[in-house]
């Protein structure tokens, strides 16, 4: 296989730039490789997170020639030869250093949600569950935390002040779940209105369009949130009952 | 003088797969200050990977199942050198986790009647694994983080421990280093969960991540703890083949539960071939016994397809040797004569994108190309069974970084059922002796400055050895001489080149700086690499005979001097690796009778 022009961005929060790297590339290498062998033979200290290296573990997303993947999904022959190709860090989160970004704003989103809570198992052998029920709440588990649909929502992408009151597609996808869940008790619609903030979203579907798992954020988990909002906030039945009822 | 913050907590959890979230869940449960550390980010552990399910004897499927069967298939399958206190104690206790798991909000897939579905895995009698489709292992440890983040532990995401500190015999604390700065961390703790998993990356052709560097095994062995079974590395028999950059990634063992063959070029079901005279009793000679046992288990011994993994492993190096592989050196698995397209995408839906994705192969219409890849490690710290305590006090272990649980081979799904049996146990037994901990215990300044020097000596050395060179070698060395077949001279040679690359590895430069620097964390995790790659080598030396995963050319069958015994690992006080062999724990009589009752031959 032929030489192959990377430029990958170097640097920290201070700033940094695109550094060129030119090289030799394997049969069926995917970017995760090259980035690899970058490190391994030119640059020691180039960062970059990774696992498992087969899509399960959501570790690599970058932007790479500015669209965001998952680098160990994202083979080189889908580029065309003697192009170079640019790597970039995923731009909603602060830069760490080099690939590397600090995302723990969705550690801290997820510790706001309140916890599953059960009903209880009618049997000393657990539940009984029909498959039908269990896969509704099995799309959204898929997720593997890639953030690459945080990334791409504009919501938090171009207005970091934002994150302040804006869950995020992944959050949705977790609180979706939980609802849907066929044990789960807990009521969180007013977690969802309001700081989670699910009104802000205004569907343009582009966390679903990056989703490596196929999850339909949009359909399957945002839009029935909102309608859930929906129903218990401006429904005009039930904001008479509320008011009646002082609930 | 170095800088550095202190942290003090009752238990202090190094690893958070499922092992170290189990744990850090029961020490927080019981009301002991806990901490969990972990080297990547949380969630993202090697039990992320994990597909196939998890072995627990629900009898929902066959109500034949029960402990008494799962444990003698464990113990079969580790060829009987496992420590039957840990067999008995994860057989018995795996139900129970699992329905724990339920109440966490796992979603297991179901069986018709609702219940959480098994399947077929290698080695067990009985349909047996719990699992999501083919992605058991991220249901796992997002359930497990998604309950641990509420239990009011802290936890220290990339963030690698480097040493642990000693005050007299007990263990006081541990010092490391946060990747996304550099800056050294000091944590104070009365007691230790290792639960940092294997040890894959010794090994050039792989199915693990850079994590899995023997850290737990190698901080254990420094403060004098005892290694049991080393020798045993299993080789999964299906990864990845092509194309290279690929080559190991794990393809489930569900692929053959779920009806997939084994074939040679002559499109051969091979594995016919193969049959050990231990399993011949159990293990069908045909292939319409082999068919039929797929719809009913009771009355049809179980395909040669789901021997355990080192006889398969074994078979197809052999079918390679014998130049009846694939063409790119595996040999095939085809489920795609067998099932439904429907079938496959629903059952396996990671292998299908898997596939199609990295290696242009759509699972629903052509054979697979597999072959063996280094997956998991039997052998580790020396615990008692009952608390995972090892050898030290105040050090327990957990997971895939303890020993004794799977013998000489494990099991496909008993890795999870494991992390999470004696993940507990070990929460449970570092909680109780935490709080039976009187007094202050003190983390020596020099003891951190010792570790801290030796961590930052990397940034100062002229850089002649490349850590990332170093290590190829190293997985260079193992593959070729500490392999899937082993022999004397090899495992001497094998010796002698670790302590060569061990003088390389003192020699290794790092550039750049101490914030978030890959080259300067290998050079760090080489140091594990080596520990173990050397008790690895010379545990296989001692070792003269072939059982479970550890085949030795040069003594081609088992012996009963080493059926007794457990080669055990141990630091002298000079710093050389002492080797000994100690006879194995006794199994009770009324125990041993699992093995001659009918209904579970």
């Amino acid at each position: 296989m032929p030489d192959v022009t990377l430029n990958i961005f170097r640097g920290d929060s201070n700033g940094g730039e695109f550094v060129e790297y030119k090289v030799e590339v394997d049969e069926g290498q995917v970017i995760l490789d090259v980035v690899h062998t970058i490190q391994a033979t030119q640059a020691n200290d180039l960062a970059v997170r990774w696992n498992c290296k087969a899509g399960k573990c959501g570790s690599c997303s970058a932007e790479v020639n500015g669209h965001p993947r998952l680098m160990c999904m994202t083979r080189m022959n889908l580029f065309p030869e003697g192009e170079p190709i640019s790597i970039a860090p995923i731009k909603t989160f602060p830069l760490v250093r080099d690939l590397v970004t600090d995302v723990s704003f969705n550690y801290e989103v997820a510790k706001e949600i309140p916890a599953f809570k059960p009903r209880d198992p009618e049997t000393d052998t657990g539940y009984r569950l029909q498959q039908m029920d269990v896969e509704r709440g099995q799309e959204f588990r898929k997720c593997i935390e890639c953030f690459l649909c945080q990334n791409v929502c504009h919501v938090i992408r171009d207005h970091p002040e934002n994150k302040e009151r804006f869950y995020g597609p992944r959050f949705f996808v977790r609180l979706a779940e939980l609802d849907m869940h066929p044990l789960d008790t807990e009521d969180r619609t007013e977690l969802i209105r309001k700081a989670a903030g699910v009104g802000m979203c205004n569907i343009t579907k582009c966390c679903t369009e990056v989703c490596p798992e196929d999850i339909h954020i949009t359909d399957n988990a945002i839009i029935p949130l909102k309608e859930r909002v929906a129903d218990e906030y401006y429904d005009p039945l039930r904001w008479i009952f509320r008011k009646l009822s002082g609930r | 003088m170095a800088e550095y913050a202190t942290h003090e907590y009752d238990v202090l959890v190094i690893g958070a797969g499922g092992a170290g979230l189990r744990a850090a869940v029961e020490a927080s449960a019981q009301g002991v200050k806990t901490a969990l550390v972990c080297k990547s980010l949380l969630g993202k552990a090697h039990t992320v990977m994990a597909e196939g399910g998890i072995a627990a004897a629900l009898g929902n499927i066959y109500e034949e199942d029960n402990w008494q069967v799962h444990f003698r298939d464990t113990m079969r399958g580790g060829k009987m050198v496992n420590n039957w206190r840990m067999a008995q104690l994860h057989a018995q206790e795996a139900p129970d986790r699992v329905y724990e798991l339920e109440t966490w909000g796992a979603l297991f897939d179901r069986t018709k009647d609702g219940k959480i579905s098994q399947r077929p895995f290698g080695g067990h009698r009985f349909d047996r694994l719990a699992h999501v489709g083919d992605r058991t292992g991220l249901e796992m440890i997002r359930t497990l983080q998604q309950h641990a983040v509420h239990k009011g532990m802290d936890v220290f995401m990339e963030t690698t421990i480097s040493t642990l500190v000693k005050d007299g015999d007990r263990i006081s604390g541990a010092v490391g280093y946060v990747r996304e700065s550099g800056d050294i961390i000091v944590f104070k703790a009365k007691a230790v969960v290792l639960a940092t998993g294997g040890i894959g990356k010794a090994f050039k052709v792989t199915s693990n991540s850079w994590e899995y560097t023997g850290d737990g095994h190698s901080l254990a062995y420094a403060v004098g703890a005892d290694l049991i079974d080393m020798e045993f590395v299993q080789f999964h028999p299906t990864g990845m083949v092509w194309p290279p950059s690929v080559r190991g990634i794990l393809v489930t063992e569900g692929v053959r539960g779920d009806g997939g063959t084994l074939r040679n070029s002559e499109n051969e079901r091979f594995m016919f071939n193969y049959i050990p005279e231990f399993f011949k009793a159990e293990t069908a000679d045909t292939i319409e016994e082999a068919d039929r046992w797929y719809d009913d288990k009771v009355n049809n011994r179980r395909t040669p397809d789901l021997l355990p993994r080192d006889e398969v492993a074994r078979a197809i190096n052999a079918e390679v040797k014998a130049g009846r592989g694939s063409p790119h050196g595996g040999v095939f698995l085809d489920i795609a004569s067998r099932q439904s397209a429907d079938y496959i995408r629903r059952r396996l839906p990671s292998m299908h994108h898997q596939f199609k994705r990295l290696a242009d192969v759509d699972i629903t219409q052509e054979p697979m190309e597999v072959g063996p890849t280094c997956h998991y490690m039997m052998g580790g710290v020396r615990v008692d069974p009952d608390t995972a305590a090892s050898t030290v006090p105040g050090l327990f272990a957990a997971g895939e970084c303890a020993g004794g649980m799977h013998g000489a081979n494990r099991l496909g799904g008993n890795s999870l059922s494991d992390l999470l049996v004696f993940g507990r146990r070990a929460g449970l037994g570092a909680a109780e002796y935490a709080q039976g901990v009187s007094g202050a215990l003190n983390v020596a300044s020099s003891d951190v400055d010792a570790s801290v020097a030796d961590m930052l000596a990397h940034f100062e050395r002229d850089g002649s050895e490349n850590p990332y060179k170093v290590q190829q070698d190293l997985q260079e060395t193992m593959q070729s001489l500490v392999g899937i077949i082993r022999q004397e001279s090899e495992l001497a040679e094998a010796i002698d080149k670790i302590a060569a690359l061990k003088e390389r590895a003192k020699n290794t430069g790092v550039e750049g700086n101490r914030q978030y620097n890959p080259g300067w964390h290998l050079a760090m995790d080489l140091r594990s690499l080596l520990t173990v790659s050397e008790a690895i080598a010379r545990a296989a030396h001692t070792r003269r005979e072939s059982r479970g995963a550890h085949t030795r050319d040069d003594y081609p069958t088992t012996s009963d001097e080493f059926s007794e015994v457990n080669v055990v690992v141990k630091q002298q006080p000079d710093g050389g690796m002492n080797i000994s062999q100690e006879p194995l724990a006794q199994m009770p009589d009324d125990l041993a009778k699992v093995f001659e009752e009918a209904n579970v031959a």
